[in-house]
């Protein structure tokens, strides 16, 4: 597998990540790197064996659905960047 | 004081020969006098830490004193504590006061333990050698030239340089029990799902798992029977009866099968590190344990998959930060994708964006069953290993890191061998069992090395008897740095 650096601007605007050329060309060094590691894993036939996506046989829990939190927006806003009328504030992005 | 037990400290507080309240103080002065060289510590606070200790000093009067009670532990920085900073070893979190308690800080606080300190660690704990916290590197006590390993860096240093008794550590891939080596101290991940990650800051949701990180694994057995616990606010958390993982502490080890990997014996480990590990087993078998050797086939797999499924767990869950509802925020931006892109580029260093972009694209169209779930299935078979070999032995044992502590700056900037340090350790996160690790001696440089424990789920308290009787007769735990 080859990385280009096209291919990490792009994963770096899916994980919205401000990233400029000459950090996108030592990024792909690096994460080429990486994935020539994580290219060993193709060596071996899965083709039978089912994911195993946690180390516990867990299930989803259920609970009733009872109001268990009390309100803290104050507390949480207290911490927030900007906060206006107890509303988090953004930039515009509806005209 | 500083040397002694979890047990010797609790005996003197409930004897009154000191108080909670100047425990604390002794501790904190040591800190005051010593963090600005070892880095050890985020945040003090010493109000807050002597009202916890008055607390504390009620419940003793009051004659309602727990083991831990009183005794001041500190806490990994990824652990949320009401009122406290709470950073995660990043700028991202620089400025947040967690509004809340992580379910294993509410464990400690109903106790009557203090909290003396938030310790530093590798940003989001994603490091093995704590150099990418945004707060500055750790020194490893027993050498300053030396990293402490990591994420929980500050934690291991903590406790071996006598700064506090014990401390909370997390380990996703080895992050308790590496750095716990390169200290000369003694770690435990316990079973994936005992230890609450209700407010510990998420890295890889299905790997996390909190423990205990101590001088000795009698104090570890105190520590975990306190933060082992179900919380129904982590989804994950096992329903089970509470254990005391002090109980077979005592117990002789005659017939105890050790199941030697012949995986974890090849090359890549270093001489000092094979001879202690070889002197630490002839210990065993003196003490009546036999020894067989075992196959992890897939062992050598652990890492490409811990690199594909811990960062794309990584890449999701961090997406949270976004410079909105706390954390970070870029000064100037042009619209509110702009900022956040810019305030995810500033907030986070380059190790924690270079997981976000692997596990980005892991996860991304075209390549989410080439990657994760080929992972997914290589973990199956990495825990199937394990299963088939405690057949033929009860616990398994290994080095915990191929070298001692290796230089601050040798690897830092080489991602992939600063990835190899964790080649022994990463497995017990895929598979969810318990691993620990405890002082065993010194090698090159004097620099400490760890035996690496592992065992089958649930087995907590047959690998801290392990480690006990081992410790009954040496003492690498009770040696310290200074």
């Amino acid at each position: 597998m080859t990385l280009s650096v096209n291919d990490v601007k792009r994963i770096a605007e899916l994980a919205y990540i401000e990233i400029n050329d000459q950090e996108a060309e030592e990024t792909l060094e690096q994460l080429s790197g990486i994935f020539n590691l994580i290219e060993s894993m193709q060596a071996v036939d899965t083709e039978t064996v089912e994911p195993m996506s946690h180390a516990q046989n867990v299930f989803q829990r259920l609970r009733e659905d009872e109001i268990t939190e009390t309100d803290q927006h104050q507390l949480y806003q207290s911490i927030a960047p900007q906060v206006e009328a107890d509303l988090y504030l953004v930039p515009q992005v509806i005209e | 004081m500083f040397n002694d037990s979890l047990k010797q400290l609790a005996n003197q507080l409930t004897a009154k020969k000191i108080s909670s309240t100047e425990l604390t103080t002794e501790f904190l002065q040591r800190i005051k006098q010593l963090n600005s060289e070892y880095n050890a510590f985020i945040t003090i606070n010493e109000e807050m830490s002597l009202a916890q200790a008055r607390i504390a000093d009620k419940m003793i009067a009051a004659g309602e004193a727990g083991p831990l009670t009183g005794i001041p532990i500190a806490q990994k920085d990824i652990f949320c504590a009401r009122g406290w900073l709470t950073t995660c070893g990043s700028k991202m979190l620089a400025n947040f006061v967690s509004p809340y308690d992580a379910g294993v800080v509410e464990r400690f606080n109903q106790a009557g333990a203090v909290n003396i300190g938030k310790t530093n660690m590798d940003e989001f704990a994603m490091g093995s050698s704590n150099e990418t916290s945004y707060f500055g590197p750790v020194k490893n006590p027993w050498d300053p030239a030396a990293v402490p390993g990591g994420s929980s860096g500050g934690a291991a240093c903590a406790v071996a340089a006598r700064l506090a008794p014990a401390a909370t550590g997390t380990d996703t891939g080895g992050s308790i029990r590496q750095p716990a080596a390169l200290c000369g101290i003694s770690g435990i991940k316990p079973t994936y799902g005992l230890v609450s990650r209700y407010g510990m800051i998420a890295f890889a949701s299905s790997l996390d798992q909190g423990g205990p990180m101590a001088k000795s694994a009698e104090d570890l057995a105190l520590l975990l029977n306190v933060m082992t616990g179900f919380d129904a606010r982590d989804s994950t958390s096992l329903q089970r009866e509470a254990e005391d993982y002090s109980r077979d502490l005592q117990k002789p080890l005659s017939g105890l099968r050790i199941g030697l990997p012949k995986e974890y014996f090849a090359a890549g480990m270093s001489g000092d590190v094979a001879s202690a590990v070889d002197n630490a087993l002839n210990e065993y078998r003196k003490l009546g344990a036999q020894t067989v050797e075992i196959s992890l086939p897939n062992a050598p797999l652990a890492i490409p998959v811990y690199y594909v499924l811990a960062p794309a767990e990584a890449s999701s869950n961090l997406s949270r930060f976004d410079g909105v509802r706390y954390g970070y925020r870029a000064e100037s931006y042009s619209d509110l994708a702009d900022m956040y892109r810019k305030s995810r580029a500033q907030g986070f260093g380059a190790e924690v964006k270079r997981r976000i972009l692997i596990g980005t694209y892991v996860l991304s169209h075209g390549y989410y069953d080439a990657y994760y779930i080929k992972a997914q299935k290589l973990r199956r078979l990495i825990a199937q290993d394990f299963t088939e070999a405690y057949k033929q032995c009860d616990i398994i044992m290994g080095p915990t890191t191929p070298t001692v502590a290796f230089n601050l700056g040798e690897k830092s900037g080489d991602p992939i061998q600063m990835y190899l340090s964790d080649i022994y350790t990463s497995a017990a996160n895929l598979t969810g069992m318990p691993a620990m690790s405890i002082p065993i001696g010194f090698g090159d440089r004097n620099r400490p090395i760890g035996l690496h424990i592992i065992g089958n789920y649930f087995k907590e308290a047959h690998l801290l008897n392990a480690a006990h009787q081992y410790q009954l007769v040496t003492d690498w735990h009770l040696k310290s740095p200074f």
